[in-house]
């Protein structure tokens, strides 16, 4: 009975997903997104343009990955590590919120508008744009510089709501466990 | 999350892609911009005039969505980054091929919204043809990406079902806690203090998103709305008057002298017979009005009242029956891209399809293709030819 054809196949099957890894059909998918991927690759030789496809696509991996996250990751640990932050409270005193996402997201979002818009707001395509809109790129720079002021401003406001709650909040506290506190802090 | 945003977003993405491929009627002689496509064309089929605004609105999705989901891709890949560093970096010949194909997959999203994001502000630094390079780039993308959904798509419906979003919803920063230890490494052994809740990097990605497509999606409307589109390279303010709206390729850059628009312009038509007419004798034929859009593939468009002399009439003229033949519009224009282009035997025919001379009641102006200009319904905008000088009749080979 363990001889019969079903059988010898499904052992066939388990040894070659033993093997592999995975199930076959896993292997299976991946080969067929290389055969498209290869068939695409002799289209792209065919264009005459793959030194520079490969080139781009290639770069286009390694650039993010390792030149544009490891950027982005550092400016953050920086920026949560502010040398120029105060001393943390005695603990058993409530610390200030943190103020690190009122600084991370709008740095992050102006830095997304930079990253997608770079070549507008630096002026880097002026030649090509005024060829083909008879206008120049001049008013990008202003504009994402209008466009950040606004996001910091936002931020910083709302920081400073969410800070007024707090001390609302903390004061009783403060009054009654932390008489090193500044007193004549303006908490409304 | 964010897998789930992109499994909705990028088909829609490649579909208009796709699509705004087929708008360019690369079957019709000359249009084709990657005539070695192969079998990567085989959905080609004629494009069609109806409905008008079709490709102004599959191609400003293709680009406005693209655009917003720059902040989603980008935060996917900053989510499953450990797995780039892990070490050994495969532990069988599954996860050694499959690494393989994620190469694919992350240098195909990369390349690709990096090309169609250059491609728009008109930044042509890469060193190949966009066309052929966005198309081919895309297939290899979306191998990559149906393999990954696949072999991925179990995982993420389980890591979905494993918080209930509308607790997330409630949990603020202090009941926040780090990620278990799974078995593919992406949680972190000894997380730092949360910073931020799992809403907030919802909010926050969300909010990039948001902030991208209020930002661009204004080039694609008309009236007081297109001014929003404050980081956007085609929603800039040209004025009031009746030619002041987007134009792409001004006239001085295409090398078009005033002198050659003068009263010295003849439009030669050649088909079963030869026609020259001038301004004046076009002003003499049958003129219709039809309220049409301009869409552009770079994803911004505006609509406008365009009167001018029927193609089907034209091609009268020149003793052909319209739906009988595709015709080569020929411009003025020197250099460039697209100073000719073919239209097909059925956008030849439709009634709406004009040779304009006039938009919005006034005459053309020099930038917007004076002395005539084509405007086909659904066309993408590049097919309609500026500055034309001729225009040769085809009988269809059907």
């Amino acid at each position: 009975m363990s001889d019969d054809m079903p059988s010898r196949i499904r052992r066939a099957y388990r040894w070659t997903a033993a093997r592999y890894g995975a199930d076959p059909l896993h292997l299976l998918a991946l080969l067929a997104c290389f055969a498209l991927t290869g068939y695409a690759a002799t289209r792209v030789v065919a264009a005459g343009i793959w030194v520079g496809f490969v080139v781009w696509f290639v770069g286009a991996a390694i650039v993010h990955d390792l030149l544009l996250y490891p950027l982005y990751a550092v400016s953050d640990v920086t920026a949560q590590r502010r040398p120029w932050r105060r001393r943390r409270r005695p603990s058993g005193h409530p610390a200030r919120p943190s103020s690190i996402n009122y600084l991370r997201v709008p740095a992050a979002l102006s830095g997304l508008l930079l990253l997608i818009w770079f070549p507008l707001i630096l002026g880097l395509a002026g030649d090509t744009y005024h060829r083909s809109t008879g206008l120049d790129t001049s008013p990008y720079l202003g504009r994402w510089l209008l466009v950040t002021g606004v996001l910091f401003a936002g931020s910083a406001i709302a920081y400073a709501i969410r800070l007024r709650r707090h001390r609302v909040v903390a004061r009783p506290r403060l009054h009654a466990r932390a008489p090193r506190s500044p007193r004549s802090s303006p908490s409304g | 999350m964010f897998g789930l945003v992109l499994l909705a977003g990028i088909p829609i993405i490649a579909i208009t892609g796709m699509l705004s491929y087929a708008a360019y009627d690369p079957r019709v002689p000359d249009n084709d911009t990657t005539p070695e496509r192969g079998w990567l064309g085989f959905y080609l089929f004629d494009w069609p005039t109806y409905p008008a605004s079709l490709y102004r609105v599959t191609q400003g999705v293709h680009v406005v969505l693209g655009l917003t989901l720059t902040a989603v891709l980008l935060a996917k890949l900053w989510s499953v980054i450990p797995r780039l560093f892990i070490w050994p970096p495969a532990r069988s010949a599954a996860q050694a091929v499959e690494r393989v194909s994620l190469l694919l997959l992350v240098g195909g999203a990369v390349f690709e919204f990096v090309t169609g994001i250059l491609n728009i502000q008109l930044f042509y630094v890469f060193p190949f043809s966009f066309y052929p390079a966005h198309l081919y780039g895309a297939w290899i993308f979306l191998a990559a990406f149906a393999v990954h959904v696949a072999v991925k798509l179990p995982k993420m419906v389980r890591s979905l079902r494993s918080r209930s979003i509308r607790r997330e919803l409630r949990t603020g920063l202090d009941a926040t806690r780090p990620e278990p230890p799974d078995p593919d490494g992406l949680a972190p052994l000894s997380p730092a203090e949360p910073t931020m809740s799992r809403r907030g990097v919802l909010a926050f990605v969300g909010g990039a998103s948001l902030l991208t497509f209020g930002l661009s999606v204004g080039q694609t409307m008309d009236g007081p709305l297109r001014r929003t589109a404050l980081l956007a390279p085609h929603g800039r303010d040209y004025g009031a008057g009746p030619n002041d709206f987007q134009v792409n390729k001004a006239a001085s850059a295409m090398g078009v002298r005033l002198a050659e628009t003068g009263p010295g312009w003849r439009l030669e038509l050649a088909g079963a017979r030869q026609a020259i007419l001038s301004r004046a004798d076009l002003l003499a034929l049958p003129l219709h009005t039809y309220v049409l859009p301009i869409a552009c593939v770079e994803g911004w468009s505006a609509e406008q009242s365009w009167t001018g002399v029927r193609l089907a009439d034209l091609a009268r003229l020149a003793g052909i029956m319209p739906g009988t033949a595709y015709a080569v519009v020929e411009s003025l224009q020197r250099g460039g891209a697209f100073g000719q282009a073919s239209l097909s035997a059925g956008q030849m025919s439709d009634p709406r399809s004009l040779l304009a001379l006039r938009v919005n009641g006034a005459d053309l102006s020099l930038d917007h293709g004076f002395p005539a200009r084509i405007i086909v319904p659904n066309a993408p905008g590049v097919h309609n030819t500026k500055w034309v000088r001729r225009i040769s009749f085809h009988p269809t080979a059907r």
